[in-house]
């Protein structure tokens, strides 16, 4: 499909005398939505040979997906309601690596925000209205991701320890403490099925967008990747950020505080799966238990891939991929497939995802005019 | 099959002659004409400047790079090395500058799994019979079950040597084989070496900085200078190939060389105090050891001081510590007689400049456009950024394009990312951001001109004097000994990470100069030196 288009367009004709100027600018972007889109083609079509070998039809397989996703107003909130919480989480992912970090630990994060933000109005339920008690949950949720992803960011820059190691290892130690207390010290005795926090009550639960059963969750994920695109692509503080992760050692050459800006977007990261963890409290659970450990953390790596960390890109990626998982349970009702197989489908889409970032470069319609030798 | 390996014992030195070997990459001619003959157990030394195509010629041989134009006859007879094993298998061995052993690896099993026919399933103690009858025909002694990662230097320098008797390499080409070395070991090896010449069973080409080594162990010697032979032969003198190295017109210059300067570099009214001064600078490599041992130098306002070396003397790091990417282990820098830590903001106060070496690795971001790359040292300030912190991206495009046009930087727009420039082009943004801002009162700046065509070097060092004159104190790092010499009001040599050798470039000599660049105190000890 790319290598047709290429030989489509005569080089130096066509859009280039469209777009003399600007034309630059363009291609680039035309790549970053090109390549990705190939790969999700390729993904496709290796995921229709592993159904074609399970005995399915892709065509029914892909319809379904499409029905379950975005085929009715129903499907569509089930979308959204499973996309807010990765737009914060893919942010995780998004942030450290424009400072050129890989930090996958976003589970964590999401993890110990949402106790965080279960554990913090308990103490305070009745005495305070509920909008207080929101902003306390907010505000101790993120403080507590921010803290959790920050401290990865304090070890890579004072002891050189490997983010993408640490991160990881740091999430299966937020679901341990996660289990310890919510089993232990802060279990509520009313919970004898599902040890969880004490309740925060439906009277301080956050309601859903008036109208829909989409949680606010959505609107703050949105909000976070523009805040997070201005930061970076328009703020001083970005642009030492993307020096200091495009290349480490001319930032220390221009004397920019690298590990400062590290430690930043770790905190801002980590900040951004705390609010995720608290919205899946506040609006779902009602407390902190292990429902909180399900996987949004790591999805959330793959959203932030597919959209190249580029934060404005996260959100319709992150809707895409909250499709895949609403039509999870119409495919396995009608195709009688396993719940693994949207999984799986993720899956296949992250492999080629990872594959085809060789591709950057490769196809001449995409660069710039004057790379080539002028005649 | 595995006999073929111990074959060893065959007599037969190889003997080589290269004929008009001419190399171009790109607009550059690396080799120009080279003809080199080395005889069936002759111990030869290839000798020169860094450039000079000493590589080039080995690589060529070796099959690495296929020569342009030319011919390579080994006994007598024309081949065609189109890749390393080619080479390989027509006796032809190089040890490289850097070893090529896997570390977690014994000897023993180095030296197996060498062979181009190993086995899949080897048979160790098989093996291991085989290699200790080939190793008592040998000088050399290797502890064989110990991991190569714990060898010494030498040990494991003997060990390169000894995979390529192993493998039957009997013309041994070697690439600097001692700068890792000590003195001692040095001379054990070489002695050996020249001991199986002698006896006809290899014929060995050396790359060499070291003149004391030459004058022990070679036999003949061949000079390049600019990818051409310059001279060469038998029982030459210290002074004779530090000469042929460095350039005869203008090794025999002496005073009237200031005299062939650019005009251009009129001295300024007065040298002023020290506007840098590097006061005892000790640093590590990245694998601990000592890169630099000591630096102490002064530069004035006005004045450009230049540092030349063979490369891997100190001068990475030099440039490294001075802008912050390597730290001090010890040591004190001052700018203007101020205390100078490598902030952005004391860059700023100080005036201080850098443009490193390969600026796309060490001063840019590939990533980013031209213009971002351009404004690096000021996109926080008005008028490139509001109140300190938000961006203005049109002025941010305008100061890169204003820029890309009075340094010319060849790109197709001032968004285009920087990596997509060719290096001359990159070299230009770079001084562009470093050169533009008034007034410098320190410029780092270590070879400006690597790699460019002759246009370009001499823009650039156009600027660099234009800098100066200005009243910059500048810090040249350049291996070019040429550039050293044609810009410097003062030239220093580094060698081991130490200053070895500084004088005005009125009193420079280009024989001490050469003798200090080619090995330091070690050089001054065989050298008959006025």
């Amino acid at each position: 499909m790319e290598k047709g288009a290429v030989s489509g367009v005569e080089p130096g004709t066509g859009l280039t005398e469209l777009l003399p100027q600007g034309g630059d600018r363009l291609r680039r972007a035309a790549e970053f939505v090109a390549v990705p889109a190939f790969a999700l083609l390729v993904a496709a079509a290796l995921f229709s040979a592993v159904l074609l070998g399970m005995g399915q039809s892709p065509l029914a397989f892909f319809e379904l997906l499409w029905r379950g996703a975005f085929g009715s107003a129903f499907s569509w909130q089930n979308t959204l309601q499973r996309a807010a919480p990765l737009i914060l989480t893919a942010l995780c992912v998004a942030l450290p690596a424009r400072a050129g970090l890989m930090v996958i630990g976003g589970e964590g994060a999401f993890v110990v925000g949402g106790l965080a933000a279960a554990i913090a109005p308990l103490p305070f339920l009745g005495l305070a209205p509920a909008p207080v008690l929101l902003a306390l949950m907010a505000a101790a949720g993120m403080l507590a991701g921010a803290l959790w992803i920050g401290l990865v960011g304090v070890l890579r820059h004072r002891r050189g320890v490997n983010e993408t190691i640490s991160s990881l290892l740091l999430t299966y130690i937020a679901v341990a403490v996660l289990s310890f207390l919510v089993e232990g010290p802060l279990r509520d005795p009313a919970t004898p099925n599902k040890p969880s926090t004490h309740p925060i009550g439906a009277d301080v639960m956050l309601a859903p967008i008036p109208g829909t059963s989409v949680h606010w969750g959505l609107v703050a994920g949105i909000v976070a990747c523009v805040l997070a695109h201005l930061l970076i692509s328009r703020t001083s503080t970005g642009f030492a950020i993307r020096i200091a992760g495009g290349n480490p050692r001319t930032a220390l050459g221009q004397g920019l505080p690298v590990g400062k800006l590290i430690v930043l977007c770790c905190l801002l990261a980590g900040g951004a799966a705390g609010l995720a963890g608290f919205f899946d409290v506040a609006t779902v659970h009602g407390a902190a238990n292990v429902s909180l450990v399900a996987g949004y953390g790591f999805t959330g790596i793959l959203v932030s891939f597919l959209a190249r960390h580029n934060a404005l890109a996260i959100p319709p990626v992150a809707i895409l991929f909250g499709g895949i998982g609403a039509a999870g349970g119409l495919i396995q009702r009608r195709l009688g497939l396993p719940d693994a197989t949207v999984a799986l489908l993720e899956g296949v889409i992250f492999v080629t995802l990872l594959t085809s970032e060789t591709l950057y470069g490769r196809f001449a319609l995409f660069q710039p005019r004057a790379a080539r030798p002028r005649p | 099959m595995s006999n073929e390996a111990l074959s060893f014992t065959s007599p037969g030195a190889i003997a080589l002659e290269a004929i008009g070997l001419s190399k171009r990459f790109g607009s550059f001619k690396a080799l120009d004409d080279v003809s080199l003959k080395v005889p069936a157990g002759e111990f030869h030394a290839l000798l020169g400047e860094n450039g000079a195509g000493k590589s080039t010629l080995v690589k060529c041989l070796m099959g690495f790079h296929r020569a342009d134009e030319g011919a390579v006859l080994l006994d007598g007879r024309e081949v065609s090395v189109r890749n390393p094993r080619e080479a390989q298998g027509l006796g032809l061995g190089m040890v490289y500058q850097h070893f090529t052993l896997v570390p977690s690896l014994t000897a023993a099993e180095n030296l197996v799994i060498a062979r181009r026919d190993a086995p899949a399933v080897i048979d160790w103690a098989a093996e291991r019979r085989r290699i200790e009858a080939f190793l008592d025909r040998t000088p050399f002694r290797v502890p064989l079950d110990r991991r190569v990662g714990a060898l010494s230097a030498g040990e494991r320098q003997k060990l390169e040597i000894l995979k390529l008797l192993y493998l039957d390499q009997r013309f041994m080409i070697l690439d600097e084989p001692t700068s890792v070395l000590t003195p001692a070991e040095a001379d054990e090896i070489l002695g050996h070496l020249k001991a199986m010449t002698e006896r006809g069973e290899i014929t060995v080409l050396m790359i060499t900085h070291k003149f004391r080594e030459v004058q022990a162990f070679a036999d003949a010697v061949t000079v390049l200078r600019r990818g051409r032979v310059v001279g060469g032969g038998r029982g030459l003198s210290t002074r004779e190939m530090a000469t042929m190295m460095v350039g005869e017109a203008a090794a025999t210059a002496g005073a009237s060389g200031k005299a062939a300067l650019p005009e251009r570099r009129a001295m300024p009214a007065s040298v002023g105090e020290p506007a840098l001064e590097l006061a005892g600078l000790f640093a590590e490599d990245d694998d601990g050891r000592p890169a630099l041992r000591g630096v102490s130098l002064k530069v004035a306002a006005g004045e450009i001081v230049g540092i030349a070396g063979v490369s891997g003397n100190g001068q990475g790091a030099l440039v490294e510590t001075c802008c912050g990417q390597r730290p001090l282990s010890s040591g004190q820098m001052f700018v203007n007689g101020r205390d100078f830590l490598p902030t952005r903001r004391a860059f700023d106060a100080a005036g201080l400049f850098v443009v490193p070496e390969e600026p796309l690795k060490n001063a840019a971001v590939a990533g980013m456009s031209v213009a971002d790359n351009i404004v690096f040292r000021r996109f926080e300030k008005p008028p490139l950024s509001r109140r300190g912190w938000w961006l203005d991206r049109r002025a941010i495009r305008a100061a890169g394009r204003e820029l890309m046009t009075r340094f010319r930087v060849a790109s197709p727009s001032p968004d285009t990312p920087i990596g997509a420039l060719s290096g001359g082009n990159v070299q230009r943004a770079v001084l562009a951001r470093e050169l533009s801002a008034e007034p410098i009162a320190v410029l780092i700046v270590a070879n400006p001109c690597f790699g460019l065509d002759f246009a370009s070097a001499a823009e650039i060092r156009a600027r660099i004097v234009a800098a100066r004159n200005a009243g910059a104190a500048v810090l040249l790092i350049s291996e070019d000994l040429d550039e050293v010499l044609d810009l410097s009001d003062t030239v220093a040599v580094i060698s081991h990470g130490q200053i070895a050798y500084k004088a005005p470039i009125a009193e420079v000599d280009r024989g001490t100069i050469g003798i200090h660049f080619a090995g330091g105190s070690e050089g001054e000890q065989g050298a008959p030196l006025g």
